[in-house]
């Protein structure tokens, strides 16, 4: 489903030119649970951007679900990060003055959605990570855990092939990460693929597959021991 | 049509949520547009009443009188039209349709059942009605039967009916003007006033009787409004009038003319020509009152921008496009200038009608709809142009960085 194929992002910072990731050939299919793992520097949230249609790589092919998406203009990236990506974030990225049912809307605003379908699929999404009863409630009413489950949430209700974190539990604190980190392996079980992006050996531990970045090289990608179930 | 209308709750959402630097900011377009709705509204209700004073004095109609120097006026040499001249009129041009003599006979006072009142008194003929378009509310005008009889007949304007305490319905009474007995056949349409002078305190009777009453008066006064068949040809009846004036007057070659022959609407016309001067010179000062709103509104918004930098790196990892972002803040301009716009008419209007209610004699205040929707879109259209600099800056933005900005 994700196919990086020789992926090499460089940055021109003033007159020097930052190597971010030198040759990337990844493959992840579907339904995987993957934790992308690396120091700061190493080029993981590179690479992350680059899954998630943020950014585009200087150099290499990005298959995503059978289509290139590295001649896709700025538009038509923004249709597939609308379409295909779910995003969350370490600091939880909510829109401030907004509800949670309309923060959880918002992706659907940009489908083109008509507002009673967009409520009724934004109040499901926010029903299924435990948040029914918070849907007018604002990011400053709730807590951090129920905060990243909004942002988890907004993720999922464009049903979309991915669900990308980065550092996802990186403002929580152990227990609300565990919910967190729990919300995402019952995800994974219900056929959805997760991309984890952390530098967390407790988080990376959840899931199945690991991938560790250094130096804009993979150096490690193996699959972790089977957990108890 | 359903995605304007969400973006424009999220824009409405996004200014309430700033009510008073919304507010300050749009203040400089709220000021501007208050200040051209109240002084058009000042300017069009003085020229309509104006305009509507004299629309019954058609372009086509022309008047005749004779020109009089201020310091022969005062020694007494008072130069007169005399009947000849209006005879010549009457019958030797051609292209003119009516002629309508007026003549002022200063018969002294009107008396009713004890009561006294003075009005002008002036002699017409039936042509009067068309070509002055004086009309009557109640009752008739002078006709061509009592010009022929010169019959003892009158038509009176509103003010003598009050002034003299006559019946609503006068037909039929008799009043006393000066030594003759008149009956009453009309009523004049009221016309109110024009400066300040009432254009009801006056009576008309028909010209032959005027004539007689007036005949060893030094001071009557005559002059001849006239209708050209041809609009076209205003100007060559006018050449040919002068000419046939000049003949009649005796007034040798070379030497001036001693009459004038005006357009009846010159007035008007002059008055108009001031007023779309004022509007002028107040469009340039509303231009640049606008201008600096407009600017106020810019830098509100790239401010505002910056601040919500994050917010539009969020929306677009969510899925938004350039132009959804892009028609997201040009709303939200456009709207803040609207808002603006549409409070500064509301107060322009309110002072309007202050100011005309405070200057004594002054017509209401009045601004056409058209005007009204011109500037509420034209300070929509200032938001949207001022808009697109911080709009296009938003829907610029990268991304990463914007989501990095803290």
């Amino acid at each position: 489903m994700i196919e990086l194929q020789g992926i090499v992002k460089r940055y021109v910072l003033g007159d020097e030119t930052v190597l971010a990731l030198a040759g990337v050939d990844v493959h992840i299919g579907r339904n995987e649970y993957v934790a992308l793992i690396g120091p700061s520097g190493s080029g993981k949230s590179t690479l992350m951007n680059i899954i998630g249609c943020l950014d585009s790589a200087s150099e290499g092919r990005y298959i995503l679900n059978g289509r290139d998406t590295s001649s896709l203009s700025e538009d038509e990236l923004a249709a597939v990060r609308n379409q295909e990506i779910g995003f969350v974030f370490q600091s939880f990225h909510l829109l401030p003055r907004q509800t949670a049912l309309q923060n959880v809307m918002q992706p659907l605003v940009y489908r083109r959605m008509p507002p009673a379908e967009r409520r009724e699929r934004a109040a499901e999404a926010l029903r299924k990570v435990g948040l029914g009863d918070r849907l007018d409630h604002r990011p400053n009413q709730l807590s951090g855990g129920q905060r990243q489950r909004v942002a988890v949430a907004r993720a999922l209700v464009g049903e979309p092939s991915i669900l990308l974190a980065d550092e996802p539990t990186g403002n929580l604190d152990s227990r609300t990460s565990a919910e967190i980190m729990s919300l995402f392996d019952a995800l994974h079980a219900q056929g959805q693929t997760v991309v984890i992006v952390t530098h967390e050996p407790d988080i990376a531990a959840h899931c199945r597959r690991t991938i560790r970045v250094l130096d804009g090289h993979i150096v490690e990608d193996y699959q972790n021991p089977a957990r108890a179930a | 049509m359903n995605h304007l209308a969400e973006a424009f709750n999220a824009a409405l959402a996004s200014l309430n949520a700033h009510r008073l630097r919304s507010f300050l900011t749009t203040l400089g377009i709220l000021i501007g547009t208050m200040a051209v709705i109240a002084v058009v509204s000042v300017l069009q209700g003085f020229s309509d009443s104006i305009s509507s004073q004299f629309s019954d004095l058609g372009s086509n109609t022309l008047t005749l009188e004779a020109k009089n120097e201020q310091e022969n006026f005062r020694r007494g040499q008072i130069n007169r039209l005399s009947f000849e001249d209006v005879d010549a009129l009457r019958f030797k041009v051609s292209g003119i349709e009516r002629v309508a003599p007026i003549i002022s006979a200063p018969l002294g006072a009107t008396l009713y059942r004890g009561r006294s009142v003075t009005p002008q008194v002036l002699g017409a003929t039936e042509e009067a009605q068309d070509v002055l378009g004086v009309d009557t509310s109640i009752g008739r005008f002078i006709t061509a039967s009592d010009e022929r009889n010169s019959r003892r007949v009158v038509v009176i304007g509103t003010d003598v009916r009050n002034e003299l305490r006559m019946p609503e319905n006068p037909i039929g009474e008799f009043i006393l003007i000066g030594r003759e007995w008149f009956r009453v056949v009309g009523l004049l349409e009221k016309r109110g006033e024009i400066f300040g002078f009432s254009q009801d305190n006056r009576v008309f009777i028909p010209f032959s009787v005027a004539r007689s009453l007036t005949g060893t008066f030094e001071r009557t006064f005559m002059e001849v409004s006239f209708t050209v068949t041809n609009l076209a040809e205003v100007n060559q009846v006018k050449e040919r009038a002068m000419r046939t004036v000049r003949a009649s007057r005796g007034i040798e070659p070379g030497k001036p003319d001693d009459f004038e022959i005006k357009a009846a609407d010159s007035f008007v016309k002059q008055f108009n020509r001031i007023t779309a001067t004022a509007t002028a010179v107040l469009a340039g000062i509303v231009g640049i009152s606008l201008l600096v709103g407009g600017i106020g509104i810019m830098n509100i918004m790239l401010v505002s921008v910056t601040e919500r930098t994050r917010e539009i790196g969020i929306l677009k990892a969510l899925g938004a496009t350039r132009r959804d972002i892009l028609v997201q803040f040009l709303l939200e301009a456009a709207l803040l200038s609207l808002l603006g716009g549409l409070i500064g008419i509301v107060l322009g209007l309110l002072a309007g009608m202050g100011i005309a209610s405070l200057i004594p004699n002054f017509p209401p205040a009045h601004v056409p709809i058209w005007v009204m929707i011109a500037a509420a879109g034209f300070s929509a259209l200032v938001g949207v142009v001022f808009g697109i600099a911080p709009a296009s800056k938003a829907a610029k933005l990268d991304p990463i960085e914007a989501l990095r900005y803290e």
